[in-house]
Formats: C-alpha cells, sequence, structure tokens
C-alpha cells in the first residue's frame, strides 16, 4: 500500500507535470521535499532527546508503569495482544496522555518509543504489528482535549471567541477516533480471514 | 471556559515536567543520569527517520507543485459535494492527511476571507483540530522502527480521515445549532 500510494504520487506527479509543461514544477518539487523532509527530522532532534529522557525518569521512578496501572481496562480493551506488564503498553499509554493533555510535542517521541518496545513482542520485523496498526489509527485520528494550536491560530485571526470550537473539536476527535478503531477492527478481522485461507 | 482551558494548556507541561522530577528523585532515582541515558536514544531515532520521511515528502511535493494535486481537487470535488461538506472546506479535507503545511495554508484563507468565527471557519478549526497529517504519521512512525509492510494502517488512516472531515461539519452544525 505505502509503495503503491509512492509510487503514484510521484509518477502522476512527474507525469501531469510533462504534460502540462511545467519542469520547474518537478524539480521544485523534487529539491523542497528533500529540504522539508530533513529539516522535519532535525526538528524532531531536540523534542525526542528531551522526552526519551524524561521519560527514562519516569520509567525508573515507576510512574509509566502506574499509569499502565491506572488505565488498565482501556488498554486492555485497545491492545489485547500486549502483555499489560510489557513496557511497550506504559509507552503506548504515555503517548496517548501526552495526546489527551494537548503535550503535542512530547506525543511523537512517545510514540515512537512506544513503536520501538511494539517492535520487540513483533516476530515479523519488517511487517506492522496488530498492536502497530491501532497504535498508528489512535494517533492519526488525533485524540485531544485542547487544539492548542487551533487556538492559537483563531486568535491570531482576530476570533471574538477562539475557544468556543472546543466542545465541538473534542466530539469530533471522540467520534473520529472510535470510528479509527472500529476501522482497524473491521480491517484486522479481514486481514486474518485471507491470511487464513 | 476560556479561561480555564488557557491555565490548564499553561500549566499541563511545567505539571508533567515536574512531577516526573520530583518524584523520581524522591524515588531514589539519580534523575540527571537517567535523563542522559534515556536522552540518548533520541538522535539516533530521528536519524533513522529521515530517510523516509525524505522519500515521502518529495513525493508529496513533486505531486503538489506540478499541479496534480489541483487537478485530484477539481475530480474529487463532486464525491464530498455528495458528502454534505462544504465546497470550500474540500481542499482542506483532501490535503489533511497528506500534507499538514498544506491544510493549514488552507484553514488560514478561509479564516481570512470568511474569517474564524464563520460557519466556514468553524468547520475548518475543528478539522483541523481533530485529525492528524495521517501519511506524516504514518512514515514516521513506521520508518522509526523499519517496518515496510503498513498491511491495513494505510486504508484505516485515511478512511477515518474521510470520516473526521464528516463529523467535523456535522458537528459544528449540531453545536452551534444551525
Amino acid at each position: 500500500m505505502m509503495n503503491v500510494i509512492w509510487l503514484s504520487l510521484l509518477v502522476i506527479g512527474i507525469a501531469v507535470g510533462i504534460a502540462t509543461d511545467n519542469m520547474d514544477g518537478i524539480t521544485r518539487g523534487i529539491l523542497k521535499g528533500a529540504e522539508d523532509g530533513v529539516a522535519v527530522c532535525l526538528g524532531l532532534i531536540s523534542i525526542l532527546v528531551f522526552w526519551l529522557g524524561l521519560m527514562k525518569i519516569a520509567e525508573q521512578a515507576g510512574l509509566v508503569q502506574l499509569l499502565a496501572k491506572a488505565l488498565k481496562p482501556i488498554a486492555r480493551f485497545l491492545y489485547p495482544s500486549v502483555p499489560i506488564n510489557h513496557p511497550a503498553m506504559g509507552s503506548i499509554l504515555a503517548n496517548m496522555s501526552a495526546n489527551i493533555l494537548g503535550l503535542g510535542n512530547a506525543a511523537t517521541p512517545l510514540g515512537l518509543k512506544a513503536m520501538q518496545e511494539l517492535q520487540t513482542l513483533n516476530p515479523h520485523p519488517d511487517r506492522a504489528s496488530d498492536a502497530m496498526c491501532t497504535l498508528l489509527a489512535i494517533n492519526t485520528a488525533s485524540l485531544t482535549i485542547i487544539p492548542a494550536t487551533v487556538i492559537g491560530w483563531r486568535m491570531q485571526y482576530g476570533s471574538d471567541n477562539p475557544t468556543e470550537i472546543v466542545g465541538a473539536t473534542i466530539l469530533a476527535t471522540f467520534l473520529g477516533t472510535t470510528v479509527a478503531v472500529l476501522l482497524d477492527r473491521t480491517f484486522r478481522a479481514i486481514d486474518r480471514k485471507r491470511r487464513r485461507e | 471556559m476560556m479561561e480555564w482551558i488557557n491555565t490548564l494548556s499553561e500549566w499541563a507541561l511545567p505539571i508533567v515536567v515536574a512531577s516526573i522530577l520530583v518524584i523520581g528523585h524522591f524515588r531514589k532515582v539519580p534523575v540527571y543520569e537517567t535523563f542522559v541515558e534515556g536522552a540518548k536514544e533520541g538522535f539516533p531515532t530521528a536519524i533513522k527517520i529521515i530517510p523516509h520521511l525524505v522519500a515521502m515528502m518529495v513525493a508529496v511535493s513533486v505531486f503538489r507543485e506540478s499541479g496534480a494535486l489541483d487537478m485530484l481537487l477539481r475530480l474529487l470535488r463532486p464525491v464530498f459535494e455528495v458528502l454534505s461538506i462544504p465546497v470550500e472546506i474540500i481542499p482542506m479535507a483532501l490535503l489533511r492527511p497528506i500534507s499538514g503545511s498544506g491544510s493549514s495554508a488552507v484553514m488560514f484563507d478561509i479564516f481570512q476571507t470568511y474569517g474564524p468565527d464563520s460557519l466556514l471557519g468553524r468547520i475548518a478549526s475543528v478539522l483541523q483540530g481533530s485529525s492528524d497529517t495521517t501519511l506524516y504519521v504514518l512514515t514516521v512512525y513506521f520508518g522509526s522502527v523499519g517496518i515496510r509492510n503498513a498491511r491495513y494502517a494505510v486504508k484505516v488512516g485515511l478512511l477515518s480521515d474521510l470520516a473526521a472531515a464528516i463529523f467535523s461539519v456535522l458537528v459544528v452544525y449540531w453545536v452551534f445549532d444551525l
């Protein structure tokens, strides 16, 4: 799927560029894309270093395990394939809490840590496991309680009530995340059935 | 509402950081050494993502700069109209999963033209807040551990984005009682 998307974006992009005599656009797209990709990764270094450091303290202090215990019912339901005491569970829940608290910066490092720990449970290292797909589904559905960035932008554009969209955003996020989890379950079942046949 | 939300978002970060440090210290964790130990993993993780992200961003950027994206937007317009998503929101809904800066640019344009407190401004705000750049999250998360076969994750992500767009419209209509 990744292969198909990547190939189609590039081939269709180049084809359209050639057809509309927009060679400049193709060149600019390649250079700009590569530059952006590296820039984003370099930007990630600072928050990754900071949050992975802090996370280690939280782990050693037993705080992550405490979080896992407190959120056990949710964790069990969402990630039935991950043992509750496994470090992956702690990171998954830390990632989820960071999202909910609106600590956008912390969510990515904690999510990446969760991926690394889930990888230790994965029997096929180059294929995504069930739990990884669920983690992705929840993170792409963006589980936020306070959309801080959007509020900031609304303020900048002179909104009379920048936070009026919070309630609606929470509701939309909740519905969106529910659908994401349901879709994840459905496709997992289809995938399993196909694999068995 | 405004006040406690502002307070909460301002206090969340300092409280989380301070609690982890203080509790760590009282539980006899050598905080400085432990921090450095954990932080070491940050650099290699970021570096490992570079090839994945460059690959994806080049593809997205070529697709956009060549004019292919505009063509796709025109092609998909009727589909979104059937789903009762306002025409002005369509480019944003389509850009949301592939480009974070692209979709916020459309949102700024909507804010500028119609105002953030208009119906369209509210829908754009809710859409931006209730979804994420799926393709980016996918690339970064799977790239960091070298997953090549994403199985059904792409489908789930993109379909949820479509659901998020529809929900954003419906919820704004419902909450603001229109």
